[in-house]
């Protein structure tokens, strides 16, 4: 594989992709956001359980690509009993990750997902790999959908 | 031997000649632009370079030959349609806006409430959405003619569907997500038994078989320059003179009126009454070089060459392992379908390792996500083939795919 497809898809992506953690819809979430990704028509459902100010778990189901679903798999264990303040402020790095690369964040502010940084070297792909942050990012501040448009 | 054919036609083309990714470009995205040969290009530029100057308005001799090479595209258009008159071609964006303009003047005027316009389930969102749009505010209908599970028409059901509510059908030439070629004549006919006029999208159409709207008699038809080797920003739609004289205007401005007073202004006649403003003179004369160039190379050799092409395209793809064709219809022009492991390696995975061999395809819903629905797909990979394309790109393509199978398997 070329450097910059095997940096794309590493193990943990393409394992994350095909058997995505937390994917199923969950009936008592307290918040719901859909997802939109009108260039290709990626859409996905992410359900928040927050308790007071904590996420205390979150779940999703949809339809897209590796990376879109290796992202949404890897957001599910990463906010887990976070503040609401933390998850978005993971969300501002993940950003930063796959649009800047790995230079741009420290490794331990990322954890698990550093696995993301290869999406930097794919302009076309960094929507895929934000769309669930964004999603997330909705459901946390009361709204019911969005669009990476 | 379509070999040949490719192998002259693409020297014309200076953008097939580089690399991508250190890789020779093999560009299969044709369904979403074509490329534009050397001889557009320089009709282009040499417009800008010796003749600019508005059209229709000046006594000077700039404006003269500006409005002769204008006019003068406009009956390319008409012969390469054939078309009765020149007064039937009006220049517009693209496809899509054609749609819009016929949909804004016959829609808005013919439809009334109970009323009814039918379309295809393989419609580009460009002939389902503009039709929604005049429909909401007419309180008329839209049905669908339902397709099988080739991606042909069905067209017993589709005749069922003519009923007298419908005042209009509208339905693509050749389906830009399934290659799906339409028995257009055979629908016209049937519409037409019933008084019913017929719009023909023939975005896909035009770069790769003859068409003649007289003998389909089509009421409308609607084409693209940039999907024909021609510039973007510019299209044409073609409509019959008795039909089109009875319309109300489009778009309201200069070159669209005979009189303008405070009280009453006076429409001009066909087909100024449609091209409201300055319009894209460039891009009409790009576009009339287009037709030089297609009509140069012979419509229906390019139309056999392709057809051989895809001849040899269709059982080269199925060979690769889990690899599922969507569309298998009767009659195909230049489009390629398919899914890999029943979507589980998603297309834009595809497109994505596809693009780092330096092959270029489209990923997505093709802008037909209803037909993504009938077929239960949420997206398919899309390759799209045109005369310059040759049997080793198709290899390419072939060699790509166990590629996405080795890197995502």
């Amino acid at each position: 594989m070329s450097g910059d497809l095997r940096d794309l898809y590493q193990e943990v992506v393409l394992e994350h992709s095909k058997r995505p953690r937390n994917y199923r819809a969950m009936p008592d979430a307290t918040s719901t956001a859909q997802g939109f990704n009108p260039l290709c028509g990626d859409q996905l459902n992410l359900y928040v359980k927050v308790e007071g100010d904590v996420v205390k778990e979150v779940s999703f189901v949809g339809q897209g690509c590796a990376i879109s679903r290796a992202s949404a798999s890897l957001l599910t264990g990463a906010v887990k009993d976070k503040t609401k303040e933390e998850a978005l402020r993971l969300f501002e790095k993940v950003h930063l990750l796959v649009t800047e690369g790995p230079s741009k964040v420290s490794p331990e502010e990322v954890g698990k997902l550093a696995v993301l940084s290869g999406v930097s070297e794919f302009p076309a792909r960094v929507k895929c790999a934000s769309l669930a942050w964004h999603t997330l990012k909705a459901a946390l501040e009361g709204q019911t959908s969005v669009s990476t448009e | 031997m379509s070999g040949e054919l490719a192998a002259r036609l693409r020297k014309d083309f200076p953008i097939l000649h580089q690399e991508v990714r250190g890789r020779p470009l093999v560009y299969l995205d044709n369904a979403a632009t074509t490329q534009k040969p050397r001889q557009v290009i320089e009709a282009i530029s040499r417009y800008y370079e010796t003749e600019n100057a508005n059209v229709h308005r000046g006594v000077h001799a700039l404006s003269e030959r500006a409005t002769a090479s204008y006019e003068g595209a406009r009956a390319k258009v008409r012969r390469f349609l054939n078309a009765a008159g020149d007064r039937e071609i009006v220049f517009v964006r693209g496809t899509t806006e054609a749609i819009n303009l016929v949909a804004q003047t016959f829609g808005r005027s013919r439809l009334g409430a109970g009323d009814a316009v039918l379309i295809t389930a393989m419609e580009h969102h460009s002939n389902i959405v503009p039709w929604q749009l005049v429909c909401a505010e007419r309180g008329a209908r839209l049905k669908v003619a339902p397709i099988d599970e080739r991606g042909d028409l069905r067209l017993d059901e589709l005749e069922k569907m003519l009923t007298p509510e419908v005042k209009l059908v509208s339905l693509v030439h050749v389906s830009n997500a399934l290659g799906t070629i339409n028995p257009v004549k055979q629908v016209v006919r049937m519409a037409h038994a019933r008084g019913i006029p017929v719009l023909v999208d023939g975005a896909q159409a035009v770069s790769h078989q003859p068409v003649d709207v007289r003998d389909l008699d089509a009421d409308f038809y609607a084409i693209s320059g940039h999907k024909m080797f021609g510039p973007t920003g510019i299209g044409a739609l073609y409509g019959r003179a008795e039909l089109m004289e009875t319309l109300p205007p489009y778009m309201g401005g200069g070159d669209m009126i005979l009189s303008v007073t405070f009280e009453k202004t006076l429409y001009n006649r066909l087909p100024y009454r449609f091209e409201a403003g300055t319009p894209d003179i460039a891009g009409a004369i790009g576009l009339g070089a287009a037709v030089d160039y297609l009509e140069a190379a012979g419509r229906p050799a390019i139309a056999a060459a392709e057809h051989e092409l895809l001849e040899y395209a269709v059982p080269a793809l199925q060979s690769v392992p889990g690899l599922k064709l969507i569309g298998t219809p009767r009659e195909r022009a230049s489009v390629l379908s398919f899914i890999l492991r029943d979507g589980e390696i998603h297309p834009h995975d595809i497109g994505t390792v596809l693009d780092q061999e330096g092959i270029a395809i489209r990923t997505g819903h093709h802008c037909a996500q209803p037909l993504m629905q009938v077929f239960g797909v949420a997206a398919t990979a899309r390759a799209s083939v045109a005369l310059y394309n040759t049997r080793e790109e198709i290899d390419l393509l072939v060699k790509g795919l166990h590629r996405v199978l080795e890197v995502l398997g």
